[in-house]
Order: C-alpha cells, then structure tokens, then sequence
C-alpha cells in the first residue's frame, strides 16, 4: 500500500495519501494512491453509477472496462471492479455494445453428425483470420481465440472446457475486427454441450419419477406435522455423511 | 509479498500448524446446547439496539433492522395525484420485477404456460445475486438422500421456524430444478460414472449440492439469460425494460394487484405497466449495510421488493434476521466483504485463528460459524488485524490440495485463484484473511407453496420471500430456492391471469400509505425504494442535488476515500 504514516510527537498516526491523476474520458481527475479500483475511484469522484456496475466481485461482467496510459498508448482491458488504478490512466467504460445474438430454440440445437450447429448459427465464425485481438481483450484471461477455432472445427466439448469462465461482458466482441460475437458463440456451443452431449444421470432422473409418484409423501405429511421438538430430536440423531 | 509483514507470522503459525492440524482432525462439532447459546451471544441478528419496532404498516410492533425499517417506513416516490393512469405504457399478463434467477424462471414458466410477460430489470438482465453465486444449488437425488433428510436439514438449520409447505416445496422440487437447468443446457459437474459430482455444504446431512466449477450461479444466470432472450424464436412474449426498476405497485378498484409505475434510471421518465399479475422478485438488502457490514451482494440488493410489497400491504416474516456468511475478504481493502465460497471449506480448507488453532468445525451452519468466528475475535482476541483497520481469521486454502491432491483448487475453485490472484494473493499456497459479511436475507415477503401473497395477483419468488429458510439458509439452498419458488410463481401467476378480470386501475393505497406516515409523524423519513446505494463522494453540499442512490445514516460515509466495495 503507498500510505505513508509516520508517528508524529504525540504518538498519534497521521496519515498523509499520495494522489494519482487519472482521466475519466479524458478528464483529469486526482484520487488516493491507496489501492482504489476503478470503480471505487469513478466513485471517489463523485460518479453515481448507473450502468457498467453489477456485482462487483468481478462475476457478471457489467464493468468490462478500457484502458491505457497517457505514457503508452497500447490499448488495455478489465473490469473495473477488479482492476486498480494506476498513475496516468485514462479510463472508458464499455458498459454496452452492439452484438446481435443469432436466435434458436434450444430444443432444435441436438447436434447431428456432419454439422456444425455453431457455424450454423454463426456463419460470420469462418471469416475469423486468427488475429488474436480477442484473446488479448479477456479480462479473464481466456483462450478465446482458441474456443473460436474449436467452435470452427464443431468441438463443442473443447468450446465448453476452455470458454467457461467466460462472464460475457463483451470486450472480445467489442474488439473483434470481423464482427464475430466469441462469447455468444460459446454460450450456445455451451448451452449445446450440457442439454446434450453431458452425459445423462441416472439417479437424478430415477429420484425425480419417484417424488412424481409421490414415494415420499405420506413420510413428508408425518414430518410437517411434527413440533420443532420431535424435529430437533430426529435432527440431532440423523446420520451425517462425511465429505468426500 | 502481498501480506503486510504485520500479518506475516500469524501466516507463519498458519503453515506451521498443517500437519498438526491434520493429525488431529476438526473439532468436534458445537453440541445443540452450546450452539444455542453461543448464536445468540455473538449473531449481530441479537444486538439489540440495531433494530427497532416498525410503527406503521402491517408489521407494526415487529421488529427490524434500522436500515431497513427506515426504508420500509419511507415516503412514496410517487404524487398519486399527478399520474395519469389511463395512459398505459405497457399492458401485460404479467410484470416480473427483477430479473435474477427467481425473476427469470418465473418469466419462463409464466410464458410456457400462455402468458405474455414484461421483465422490469434495475440493472442489466440477469446482474444479480445469482450470477455471484458460486457454491451450487442442492439437489436431494443420490441413493443415501431423499426430500425427507433434505426437509430435515432445512428444518434444522432454519431453527424449526420455517413454514413447512415452503421447505417442503424446497425440497421436493429440487431434484427437478437439476434436471430442468441441464435440460436448458447448464453444465454441471458429473463423476466419472456419470452421476453428479456432489459435495457436502454447513448444515447438510448428505452431499448435495451440485456444482459448476465455483461459478454455478454465473453458469445458471447465463442459460436463463440467454434462454428469456431465445424465446422470441417463436415470437415476442417475454419483453424486458433494464435499467427501469418498479417504484410503486398499482392495484384495481378490487383489491387486486394490477401492475406497476416504473422508473427509467437514466432519463428518470416513469412508465405505467399494467398487468393481470406481478411477479416481485427483486432480492435482497445487502447493498443497506445492515450494522456497517461489508456484503457480498450485487450493486442492486436494496430490498425494494419488500418495500413495493409492504404498502399493498403483505406482511413479511423473520425480518429480524439476516444472514451472515462466515467467510467475507478480510484483507485485501479492494476486495473487502467479498464473497469466499464455502467450498473452499467443503472442500477441505479450515477456519484457523492468528496462532493457527482450528477453533471450530468447518461446516457448522452459517449462524454458528460466523458466531464463532465473532467470538474467536471479539472476546477471545484470537483475530488477525489489517493495516486498515480490518480484523479476520484464516481460511486455509492449501490444505484443499493437501488433503485431495495437487490441483484440486485450481480445479474447483478457478474462480477464487483468479480474484485473489488478481491481488497477488496465491490462496493454492497462502490462506485466505476472512470474517463474516452480510450476505443474505433469510425472511421477507409472506408467500404460500405457489409462491402467492396474500394480496391477489402478486407474487413473490426468490430471496426477497421469507419463510422458507427460518431464520438460517443452508449453502445451496438459495439457488434452489430461485427456481423452485421462481417456477412456482411463473406458473400459478399464468393461471391467475386467465381467471382474473381487472377493474379500474388505482394508487389510492398510496395516498393512504402517505396519510399513515403523515398521521404517525414520519414525513421526514427517506423516500423508498432506495434502488441504488449511493456511493458517490460529495465533498460539498449541493443545493437541489437529487442524487439516484441514498446514503444510510447509520453508516456515514466519514474521510474514507472507498465507501464500500
């Protein structure tokens, strides 16, 4: 942390912060050199967030943010809940971008041999020439350019492995000079995956029939009528099975 | 380096204490009586000067959190005098008001089952709690479980508080819940043998809870997402408004619910929806900071539902209680309150204290752990403190990989690697700084097994309800809770709109709302719902600032550059 703190006379901390400039769109602001995101810095300026502001825990993606130095013009990405503040940045938020999604019914995606269900929905994936642009935008550090070319070959499994941590915030899309959509196009390569090629469980299936026939139901009427008593004394008894 | 030297031998202690630790195995779990006991000693659910009774409305004499009995207590952001209802924006089967998992599901069902649907959205489609969740979602559907142990942990861990139809529902439909996502296309975690990859959670009798990796609420949010968008494959029955949250409910000249007045965030224009029935769905408080805790919660937790609900008059339950999840970011300031999976502990990681004692079993219920934890820190003085101020306990990640194999944390918990990583902390080699954080409201809006208010016409799903979970949800419980009550509420709301016929619209519930708050002394309480926290630094007083978000009095915002994370 760059707080300074010296003990003054009378034993007391006193705290004396570093200030950073940073540019909002291109205007200067100044905040604490003491660890602020982008989003808390936004904030420290008196920003009252409408949009490009979700979970803030860096799970939904709302926040996919760009980014250089007035220094260095190399474009960078990440999301502004995550990411720090640094001396001489110059921030944008893209909290929205154009990106059409191709329509299906999920029911109709059951995949057939010899066709691409994703080059399909996503004719435009063949014109990817490989530049890498969105591989270099992923705030999580993914593999895009990779999930594309297997979305190409058809290899729903590999999509469904290396795009899963993928929070759709977009900046692949934004950055992707053919237009192509890399995030959509793994969400129904993964969609795709698990309705129908994940395997089949079987005791889930046979446990849902079972409650449909009402197996448990005279058990569970005899549980409802119980008292928080004869319900703490079967709850203290019950067999807990370890972790695994 | 990223712990300050001041916490480096605490960690110290930490790594040293492993195999010790592992020789002696986790304590013995907390015995009922000392489990009563220790709650309410340490729960910030029992310190009493954090709450007041309610002095107006249908929980008058109740008792509630002040953050939230101000909002519950606050003025309309309506004059009823001055909007025109026979101009109609929207005319609807039925509004959902909150589109996480619970609003998204009911949007679905109340569709399949005939019904045209408007999705009334404060923020982005789908950036809501559910998208952070990342244990799973529990599923009683392997060999050794049935709905009855599942109906008994609910039980237990509620405090035997809980409305039995509700837990039922909870627990009988689980199974499906599982099969309805897959069959969307959710990607859960299989076995080898191609049954679900179960882990066991605080508080469950059986391994349950299935998982996607540690982002199963973003997994779940997405396909639901993305299948409210794929149904105008077979044209547009299910519409949706973002960033236009529901600020006032409208009801007929019959008593029944009929729609809703809504607020475009960024124009600030009003809209008015009709609608033969409303779905609220809206989620929970955290973003109030109920006692100046932190929260794991997304920018739009600010308990608006619960305030639409309250002046039609629904009565809420157990508003007394929140829950507080045992592991909150601690250290670094950046991601204070962050939500710490409680895989990391079904996985095999241990909550140890700043001389590497294991002083609780991991897996207690939620209530318990956190109370613990209080206790370790507040009376014991066993915490380990941050340069800012901060107190917390380990959470020691690397014994997952100790004790199930290299690259089991990588593995399952992708998720947390990257988000501590991003702070240059290596939680497959160090542990984690933790301390409770508010993370959920355990009660809420009174609904019955069709996920049906009192009031007709209206609906509530999700965590906004009460009643399912007592006064303590289990891990997991709450993802399922979405669906299983979502679902529930889509379908009983299409029912409902093709029996019902509506009279003419009106807002006289408000004006006599405005009369009770008038009469009780209380126009200078805030207006509500708050819909946004505010979180933007004002140096100076601006005369006519209206700002969107509100600031709470209780946790004033001081010289700290960073309100909240």
């Amino acid at each position: 942390m760059a707080q300074e703190t010296r003990v003054a006379e009378e034993g007391k901390v006193e705290e004396k912060v570093k200030m950073l400039d940073i540019y909002i769109m291109g205007k200067r602001y100044k905040v604490p050199d003491a660890g602020l995101t982008i989003q808390a810095a936004l904030e420290y300026c008196g920003y009252n967030l409408i949009r490009g502001c979700g979970c803030r825990e860096g799970f939904c993606g709302a926040c996919a943010t760009i980014y250089n130095f007035t220094y260095d013009p190399t474009i960078k990405y990440g999301l502004a809940c995550q990411t720090v503040v640094e001396q001489n940045m110059v921030i944008t938020q893209i909290p929205f971008f154009p990106a059409a999604e191709s329509l299906y019914n999920v029911g109709d995606l059951q995949p057939k041999e010899g066709v691409n269900k994703l080059a399909e929905l996503y004719p435009d994936i063949l014109t990817c020439f490989g530049c890498n642009n969105c591989t270099k935008t992923c705030p999580q550090n993914l593999e895009v350019m990779e999930f594309v070319s297997d979305a190409i070959r058809g290899d729903y499994e590999k999509v469904y492995e290396k795009s899963f941590d993928c929070l759709l915030c977009g900046l692949c899309a934004a950055r992707c000079p053919q237009g192509l959509q890399p995030y959509n196009i793994a969400l129904a390569g993964r969609r795709l995956r698990g309705a129908y090629l994940a395997p089949k469980s079987q005791h889930n299936l046979d446990r849902v029939k079972e409650i449909e026939e009402g197996n448990f139901d005279a058990d569970m009427e005899k549980l409802k009528k119980m008292s928080a008593d004869e319900l703490r004394e079967l709850y203290a008894k019950r067999e807990i099975e370890p972790a695994l | 380096m990223p712990y300050p030297a001041s916490m480096e031998d605490s960690k110290r202690k930490v790594e040293e204490t492993r195999s010790r630790r592992i020789e002696k195995g986790p304590p013995e779990r907390i015995p009922a009586e000392e489990r009563t006991a220790l709650v309410p000693k340490f729960h910030p659910d029992f310190i009493k000067e954090q709450f007041r009774e309610l002095r107006i409305g249908p929980n008058k004499g109740g008792r509630a959190p002040l953050e939230i009995a101000d909002l519950l207590e606050g003025n309309s952001r309506i004059d009823p005098d001055r909007i025109d209802l026979d101009k109609i924006d929207h005319d609807v089967d039925v509004l959902v008001v909150g589109c996480g998992g619970a609003g998204g599901a009911a949007s679905l069902l109340a569709e399949e089952n005939g019904a045209s649907v408007l999705i009334s959205s404060k923020l982005r489609l789908g950036d809501a709690n559910t998208i952070g969740a990342q244990a799973g979602t529990q599923g009683c559907d392997r060999p050794n479980d049935s709905p009855l142990l599942h109906y008994l942990d609910i039980m237990g861990g509620g405090h035997y508080v809980n409305v039995p139809e509700l837990a039922e529902a909870l627990a009988k439909d689980s199974p499906d819940v599982i099969k309805w996502l897959e069959e969307l296309g959710v990607n859960w975690d299989k076995e080898p043998d191609n049954s679900y990859h179960e882990l066991s959670g605080g508080g469950a009798s059986r391994r349950r809870m299935h998982s996607c990796r540690d982002y199963t609420g973003l997994e779940e949010m997405r396909v639901i997402r993305d299948e409210i968008r794929q149904r105008n494959w077979h044209g547009r029955k299910i519409d949706w408004l973002e960033f236009e949250p529901a600020i006032e409910l409208l009801m007929d000249d019959k008593g029944q619910v009929a729609g809703a007045i809504l607020m475009n965030l960024e124009t600030r224009q009003m809209s008015i929806v009709r609608a033969k029935a409303v779905v609220i769905a809206t989620g929970g408080m955290g973003r109030t900071h109920i006692q100046g805790f932190p929260t794991t919660n997304h920018y739009g937790a600010t308990a608006d539902g619960l305030v639409l609900a309250y002046r039609v008059s629904c009565h809420l339950v157990h508003m007394d209680t929140m829950q507080y999840h045992p592991t909150g970011a601690a250290f670094p300031p950046q991601i204070l309150g962050f939500l710490v999976t409680e895989k990391v502990r079904t996985l095999g990681a241990e909550i140890v204290n700043c001389d590497g004692e294991q002083f609780v079993h991991p897996l207690e219920a939620r209530d318990t752990e956190a109370s613990a934890e209080i206790r370790e820190c507040k009376e014991r003085g066993k915490g380990v403190s941050t340069p800012t101020g901060e107190v917390g306990l380990w959470l020691d990640s690397p014994m997952v990989d100790i004790k199930r194999g290299a690259g089991t944390i990588q593995r399952e918990l992708p998720a947390m690697v990257r988000q501590f990583g991003r702070f240059d902390i290596d939680i497959i080699k160090e542990p984690m700084l933790v301390y409770p954080t508010l993370h959920y409201q355990n009660g809420g809006i009174v609904i019955n097994a069709d996920a049906a208010t009192p009031i007709p016409g209206l609906f509530a799903a999700g965590e906004c309800e009460g009643g399912v979970h007592g006064r303590n949800r289990l891990i997991g419980n709450s993802t399922l809770d979405l669906f299983v009550f979502g679902r529930r509420a889509g379908r009983a709301a299409a029912k409902w709109v093709k029996e019902v016929k509506l009279g003419k619209l009106t807002l006289d519930h408000v004006r006599k709302w405005q009369r009770e708050i008038k009469e009780a002394g209380l126009e200078e309480m805030p207006v509500s719902p708050m819909l946004l926290p505010n979180y933007a630094r004002q140096e100076r007083y601006v005369p006519g600032f209206q700002p969107l978000g509100q600031v709470s009095p209780y946790t004033p915002f001081g010289d700290r550059a960073v309100r909240w994370i």
